[in-house]
C-alpha cells in the first residue's frame, strides 16, 4: 500500500514536471513559429483580431517581395564574407598564439598570457571609440576591412585553444622534432589535426558571433552595399515599419544560417559555453 | 642503448628549444598576428579613451582641447546620464534574477528523466543563438498594441491590453521580458553542467536519511552549485549592463528615454553627436561601475563562504 502510494506520487510528479518543461519550451519557441507563420501571411491575415495562427493561404512570394524592397542578397553576401573571413582568420591567429602560450618557452610568457586574459574583462564600450579612430586613421571606415580586421584576434579563442593544446601529449611532437620538423610544421601537422573539436567550437562561436554582430557594423559602415544582414534588417525596419509580412520574412532570412549551423553543430556550441564558464 | 637514445632526443629538443633571443623571436613569430590586432584594437584603445576622456574632440578636428575633469563634471550633472544609469540598473535587476531562476528551474528539470530532452534543450537554447536584431523585430510584432500576440493572450485571461512599447513603464517591462527570453538558455547550459558535477551518492545518502525534495535542493544542490551560481550571476550582470542591440531595435531607447541604457548613451554621444571625449568619459565611468559591482559581489561571496565555513 505504502509502495503503491509512493509510486503513484512519483508518476504525478513526473507528469507535472513534463507539463512545466514542455510549456516553457513551447513558450520559448512560440515567437519563432509566430515569425515563420507571419512571414507567409497575406496582409489581410496579419491585421486581424483575434490573431490567426495559420495563414488562410501561404504567400511565399513575401520573400521575393522582401528581396525586391531591399538588397537582401547583397546583405547576405556581405554577412557571409565578413563572418567567414573572421572565422578563418581567428582559427589561424588563435591557434598560432595558443601554440606559443602552450608550448614555447620564452621570457615573460605567463605574464603576457595573464594580461591577455585580463583584457577579456574590459567591456567593449571602452575600446569602441578609439578602435573606430584607428580605422579612421587607416582610411578604413566604411569598408570590409573595418568589419573584419578588428575581429581577427581573440583572447577567448586563444585561451580556449591553449587549454586544449595543453591536453595533447608532448611525446607526439618530440618524435616529430627528432624527424627534423620545424615548430610551424609541428603545429600544422600534429597539433591542428588533433584539435578538431576545439577548433570546431571556436569556429562556430566566432561565426555566430560575427554573423549576429550589430553594433560594430552599425558604427563602421555607412554605404548600403556594405551593409550586413543585421544592419540591413534594422534599416529595413525603419522604412517598412508596419509591413509585418516583409519584416518577418527578413527576420527569417537573418536567423536562418545561424539556426542551421546551430542545429547541426549544437554539441560544439554547448561545449564552448561550458568551457567559457570554466574560465571564470 | 635506450639511455643514449633518450639523451640524444633530449639534446635535440634542447637545441631546438635553445634559449634567449631565438626563443623570443620564434614566439613573436607565432604571436605577432594576434599581438598586432590586440595592440591596435584593445591595448591602445584602453589607454587612448582614458586620455580622450579629459579632452574635447569631435574626431574630425586636428586639435584636442584639454578640459581636465570637465567631461566628468558635465556627465555627473547631466540628468540624462542619471536616468540612463537608473534604466540600466532597472534592466539588470529585472533580468538577472528572473533569468537565473528560470534557468535553474529548467536545468533541474532537464537533469531528471524527461522524455524528449534533446528537443527541449534545443528549443530552449534557440533564442540565444539567433540575431538580436531579428529577435527584437519578432517581439515588436508580439508587442503590437492592436494585433500583437501578447495583448491577445492577456485578453484571453481577462487582463486589460497594454500599449507595450509606447508607455514608459510598460516598455521597460517589455524589454526585460525579451531580455530574459533571449538569454536564459546560456545560463541553463551552465547550470546543467554544474548539476552534472554533483556526485549522485550525495543524494543517495540524503535519501537514506529520509531527506525530502526541498531539503535535498537546499542542502545539497544549492551549496554544491554555488560556484556556478556565482559565476552566472556576475556574467549575467555584466552582459545585462552591456545591452544594446535589442534596445536599439525594440524601442530605440524610447518612449521618452524610458529604455535608454548606458551603451545607447555612449553610442549616441560618440557616433551621433561626435563628442568623443565626453563619450569616453561616460565609457570609463561605466567601466568603473561594472568593476566596482564585480568586486563587491566577489567580496560578498567570500565573506558569505567564509561565514559558512565557520
Amino acid at each position: 500500500m505504502d509502495i503503491d502510494f509512493r509510486k503513484s506520487s512519483h508518476i504525478v510528479k513526473d507528469i507535472i514536471l513534463h507539463v512545466i518543461i514542455y510549456a516553457l519550451a513551447l513558450a520559448t519557441i512560440a515567437p519563432f513559429i509566430w515569425m515563420l507563420l507571419t512571414s507567409v501571411k497575406d496582409i489581410g491575415d496579419i491585421f486581424v483580431y483575434p490573431p490567426k495562427w495559420l495563414p488562410s493561404k501561404f504567400h511565399f512570394e513575401n520573400y521575393a517581395r522582401a528581396f525586391q524592397a531591399a538588397p537582401f542578397g547583397r546583405y547576405y553576401l556581405n554577412s557571409l564574407i565578413v563572418a567567414c573571413t573572421v572565422t578563418l582568420g581567428q582559427l589561424i591567429t588563435c591557434s598560432m598564439a595558443a601554440y606559443a602560450f602552450a608550448r614555447l618557452q620564452f621570457k615573460g610568457r605567463d605574464v603576457l598570457f595573464y594580461i591577455f586574459l585580463g583584457t577579456m574583462m574590459i567591456p567593449y564600450q571602452v575600446t569602441m571609440i578609439p578602435s573606430f579612430m584607428v580605422l579612421y586613421w587607416l582610411g578604413w571606415v566604411d569598408s570590409y576591412q573595418a568589419m573584419i580586421v578588428p575581429g581577427l584576434a581573440s583572447a577567448f579563442g586563444t585561451f580556449l585553444l591553449r587549454q586544449f593544446f595543453l591536453t595533447i601529449p608532448k611525446e607526439l611532437e618530440e618524435a616529430a622534432y627528432i624527424d627534423g620538423c620545424g615548430k610551424f610544421r609541428v603545429l600544422w601537422q600534429i597539433i591542428i589535426p588533433l584539435s578538431k573539436p576545439a577548433l570546431a567550437t571556436l569556429a562556430i562561436f566566432t561565426f555566430m558571433g560575427t554573423f549576429n554582430d550589430f553594433i560594430w557594423a552599425l558604427i563602421v559602415v555607412n554605404s548600403d552595399h556594405l551593409r550586413t544582414v543585421q544592419l540591413g534588417l534594422a534599416i529595413f525596419r525603419d522604412r517598412y515599419i508596419t509591413d509585418w509580412d516583409l519584416l518577418m520574412a527578413g527576420s527569417v532570412m537573418a536567423t536562418l544560417p545561424v539556426l542551421i549551423v546551430f542545429f547541426f553543430a549544437q554539441k560544439y556550441f554547448i561545449k564552448g559555453i561550458t568551457l567559457s564558464g570554466i574560465k571564470g | 642503448m635506450l639511455n643514449k637514445s633518450t639523451r640524444v632526443k633530449k639534446t635535440i629538443i634542447n637545441r631546438r628549444d635553445g634559449n634567449g633571443k631565438k626563443n623570443i623571436l620564434t614566439a613573436l613569430g607565432f604571436l605577432s598576428p594576434t599581438l598586432v590586432i590586440f595592440c591596435a584594437f584593445v591595448l591602445f584603445p584602453v589607454f587612448f579613451s582614458f586620455y580622450l576622456s579629459f579632452h574635447k574632440w569631435n574626431m574630425f578636428s586636428s586639435g584636442r582641447e584639454f578640459l581636465g575633469l570637465e567631461n566628468y563634471r558635465r556627465l555627473f550633472s547631466d540628468p540624462e546620464f542619471w536616468m540612463v544609469l537608473k534604466n540600466t540598473f532597472i534592466y539588470t535587476l529585472g533580468t538577472v534574477p528572473l533569468n537565473m531562476v528560470i534557468a535553474l528551474l529548467t536545468a533541474i528539470i532537464l537533469n531528471r528523466r524527461i522524455a524528449g530532452k534533446r528537443f527541449l534543450r534545443t528549443a530552449i537554447f534557440t533564442p540565444v543563438v539567433i540575431s538580436p536584431v531579428a529577435a527584437a523585430l519578432i517581439w515588436r510584432w508580439i508587442y503590437d498594441p492592436n494585433f500583437g500576440l501578447l495583448n491577445y493572450l492577456m485578453d484571453l485571461v481577462g487582463l486589460p491590453s497594454v500599449n507595450w512599447l509606447n508607455e514608459p513603464k510598460a516598455a521597460m517591462v517589455a524589454l526585460i521580458i525579451m531580455g530574459v527570453w533571449k538569454t536564459f538558455g546560456t545560463n541553463m547550459v551552465l547550470f546543467s553542467a554544474g548539476l552534472q558535477g554533483i556526485p549522485d551518492h550525495y543524494y543517495e545518502a540524503a535519501e537514506i536519511d529520509g531527506a525530502g525534495w526541498w531539503s535535498k535542493f537546499w542542502n545539497i544542490t544549492m551549496p554544491m552549485l554555488s560556484p556556478t551560481t556565482f559565476f552566472i550571476m556576475i556574467m549575467s550582470m555584466i552582459s545585462s549592463f552591456q545591452v544594446f542591440d535589442i534596445v536599439y531595435v525594440l524601442t530605440s531607447g524610447g518612449p521618452l528615454g524610458a529604455t535608454k541604457v548606458m551603451v545607447f548613451y555612449i553610442y549616441e554621444n560618440a557616433f551621433k553627436f561626435f563628442e568623443m571625449g565626453y563619450a569616453s568619459a561616460a565609457a570609463y565611468v561605466f567601466f568603473a561601475i561594472l568593476a566596482v559591482l564585480t568586486v563587491l559581489q566577489v567580496k560578498f561571496m567570500q565573506t558569505r563562504a567564509g561565514y559558512e565555513a565557520v
